[in-house]
């Protein structure tokens, strides 16, 4: 059956029904065919898994050769109380893990300092002021086996130094420390707004992390590239592809400039999407993704590694599909789009518990996300056969259609200027915004159902339960920091900072000095100030 | 017809929290319905908030505050109203905000408290509802 019927004067079957309008408002045909292959030449566009273009994922083997990495994001407030948490995870199955750091340490400060009062060890991250921290927090594991994401952005080239100094003092070499960074100062411009410095040294800081990481650290990924963050500030899946993709562009395009070889570095730059509601819609995403990655980097940059072509993507189920009414139903949500994720080809992997609409997740709700992946990889099927939904007429057409469109936006940044640019002028802000407000407005007309929110709703009090942070501990970790600050040699750490300072004047690597400084015992807080008096500190214009 | 005169409204962001999807969302949502909103932007300081809202002359405070620091920021806006004698400012909020902490905010004089997932129509009613009969000058008749 296919779309001719009605040119033999049938009737159309199709004709009278409702228009259907994905998420990236795309309108969604009622049925696709065989013309979808029309202009394809499968060994041009589509290739075999582990080779160009990658459409069908990076490696060749993909989970028949080894798992996806189940990387569960968790963290406590206390380094030790987080560490004993991650020994947990650990214990029950989980290969990786992903750490939140709370948000005084996210914007770069102390727990003693008067802007972190009431959110220190709160949100869900932890507290990070020194390198005894980071001690407290890794204690007992073997860096050398378990990979560590550092959810960690402005202040990355700190808590870079501080594992890496960590690592020197365990007597782990630096060639077996894996792990990520995620390290995307774009999006936090564009979304998630944690940034202190403009944007030219953020970048010239990140550079250097990559320029640090490529020569010492190669197992260690020194940026996660991230679309997650803009979609859960209200991104359509087809502006977190585009917005994405354009910034690791931009990425790329700096560190050639900085005299960077981008097959030394390419090969180590990761992303991070999100795996929302709509099952094909994420699939075609990460398909485009990886076409487009690959594509740009070997006929535009010139990269000749194959491993510089590779789209190597974490992902995460949607915390904002979640919802707070009959949260239950967050456990089916979590399912469909872990395997969507798992079906697009992820190479890690985050399940959200079905709780987070309204907490800190609790250990049972933690389990059961961590489980959900267990039954996909060992129940499912989905993980018996590589790229199992290859050659589906509607994953392909939505695939090429999503890839076309994200060329348009990409014209779009480019006439403005780039990506820099398109920040200062608050572009990628206002088209956020102007896409969670659309999106807020759907579902108040009731033209997008969310099951429990909009429709079947039943009458029920929801409560937020925000973990239990000890009353005491911010004014604990404060008296801590007081005393780890009285140990030092303020000799040596007036020294540092005037290092500091001179790297960050010089243009030469922080690097080596802040992994020199964090062993002296400077403090994050101390680090960034330093930096912001050197950098100054960026103030976006605020758009709604 | 009535003339009528807007409502100036101040939706803020309190802390280092930089979660803003919902305060725009809120703010958009306020100004299509026909009222003045002025949005902070990020990291503002209790003191700087109160300062822009007298300054600005507003009628409401909208305070979103994911970050759990609710119970500090709160109560430092209302004292600082307070010192300043300000006593026809209406402080709401939205967010992570625990039912729980409800009684001891809305104890200092704090309005009503919205949850994620709150159906913006309802926020636009509250604060018409909320600030005519505080100032029956202002709305339609």
């Amino acid at each position: 059956m296919n779309h001719n019927e009605h040119e033999d004067g049938k009737v159309d079957p199709y004709a009278g029904l409702d228009p259907v309008v994905n998420m990236s408002g795309l309108e969604i045909e009622p049925l696709y065919g065989p013309d979808v292959f029309e202009e394809t030449d499968f060994a041009r566009d589509m290739g075999r898994p582990g080779e160009y273009p990658f459409v069908r994922g990076v490696y060749p083997t993909m989970y028949r050769g080894r798992p996806w990495t189940i990387r569960q994001l968790m963290s406590l407030g206390p380094p030790q109380e987080c560490n004993q948490r991650i020994h947990h995870l650990v214990n029950m199955g989980a290969t990786g893990i992903s750490l939140c750091l709370d948000m005084p340490t996210i914007m770069g400060r102390d727990s003693d300092d008067p802007m972190a009062e009431g959110e220190v060890g709160r949100c869900g991250g932890v507290a990070i002021d020194t390198i005894q921290d980071m001690r407290d927090l890794l204690a007992g594991l073997d860096l050398s086996k378990i990979s560590i994401n550092f959810v960690s952005n402005s202040q990355s080239t700190v808590i870079l130094a501080m594992f890496c100094a960590l690592g020197l003092e365990l007597g782990t070499d630096w060639e077996l420390l894996s792990g990520t960074m995620q390290n995307d100062i774009l999006k936090e411009y564009q979304a998630q707004k944690s940034y202190y410095f403009p944007p030219e040294p953020s970048v010239r800081l990140i550079l250097d992390t990559i320029a640090f990481c490529t020569r010492n650290l190669p197992k260690f990924n020194p940026i996660s590239i991230s679309g997650y963050h803009l979609a859960s500030a209200g991104a359509t899946p087809i502006q977190e592809l585009a917005f994405t993709l354009s910034n690791g562009f931009y990425y790329v395009e700096k560190a050639i400039e900085a005299g960077l070889d981008i097959d030394e570095f390419a090969p180590r730059l990761s992303f991070f999407f999100k795996a929302h509601n709509d099952f094909f819609e994420n699939v075609a995403k990460f398909r485009a993704a990886r076409r487009i990655w690959a594509r740009t980097m070997k006929e535009k940059f010139g990269a000749r590694n194959p491993a510089s072509w590779r789209f190597r993507v974490h992902t995460q189920t949607s915390g904002s599909s979640l919802t707070a009414q009959q949260m239950e139903n967050n456990i089916i949500r979590t399912t469909v789009q872990a395997l969507s994720a798992v079906m697009a080809g992820t190479q890690s992997l985050h399940t959200n518990a079905h709780d987070e609409a309204l907490s800190i997740p609790t250990e049972r709700s933690e389990k059961l996300a961590l489980r959900t992946q267990q039954i996909l990889l060992y129940e499912s099927g989905a993980a018996s056969t590589i790229d199992p939904l290859a050659g589906s007429y509607y994953v392909e057409a939505l695939t090429q259609r999503m890839e076309a469109e994200c060329e348009d936006i990409f014209r779009t940044i480019a006439d403005m200027g780039g990506v820099v640019a398109g920040i200062e002028k608050g572009y990628f802000q206002r088209e956020i915004a102007e896409s969670a407000f659309r999106y807020q407005e759907s579902l108040e007309r009731g033209e997008r159902v969310v099951v429990g929110l909009n429709r079947y709703v039943e009458e029920e009090e929801t409560e937020i339960q925000l973990r239990e942070v000890d009353p005491d501990f911010e004014k604990n970790k404060i008296a801590a920091l007081k005393a780890f600050k009285e140990q030092r040699d303020p000799e040596q750490i007036r020294k540092r900072a005037e290092e500091l300072r001179s790297v960050c004047e010089s243009g030469e690597n922080v690097m080596p000095v802040l992994i020199r400084a964090v062993q002296e015992g400077m403090t994050l807080g101390e680090s960034v100030a330093q930096m912001k008096d050197v950098f100054g500190v960026y103030r976006e214009q605020a758009i709604f | 017809m009535v003339f009528q005169k807007m409502l100036r409204i101040l939706i803020a962001k309190p802390g280092l929290d930089g979660h803003d999807r919902g305060a725009k969302v809120v703010a958009r949502a306020l100004s299509n319905a026909g009222m003045e909103v002025i949005y902070s932007g990020l990291h503002q300081t209790p003191e700087l908030i109160v300062h822009t809202a007298i300054d600005e002359d507003v009628d409401a405070i909208g305070l979103s505050i994911l970050s759990g620091a609710h119970n500090t920021i709160f109560p430092r806006i209302m004292r600082l109203l307070e010192e300043k004698d300000v006593r026809d400012i209406l402080v709401f909020g939205g967010g992570s905000i625990p039912r729980k902490d409800w009684p001891p905010l809305q104890a200092l004089g704090v309005g009503r408290i919205f949850l994620p997932g709150t159906d913006t129509r309802e926020i636009v009613a509250y604060l018409n509802e909320a600030l005519l009969e505080r100032k029956p000058d202002k709305g339609a008749a």
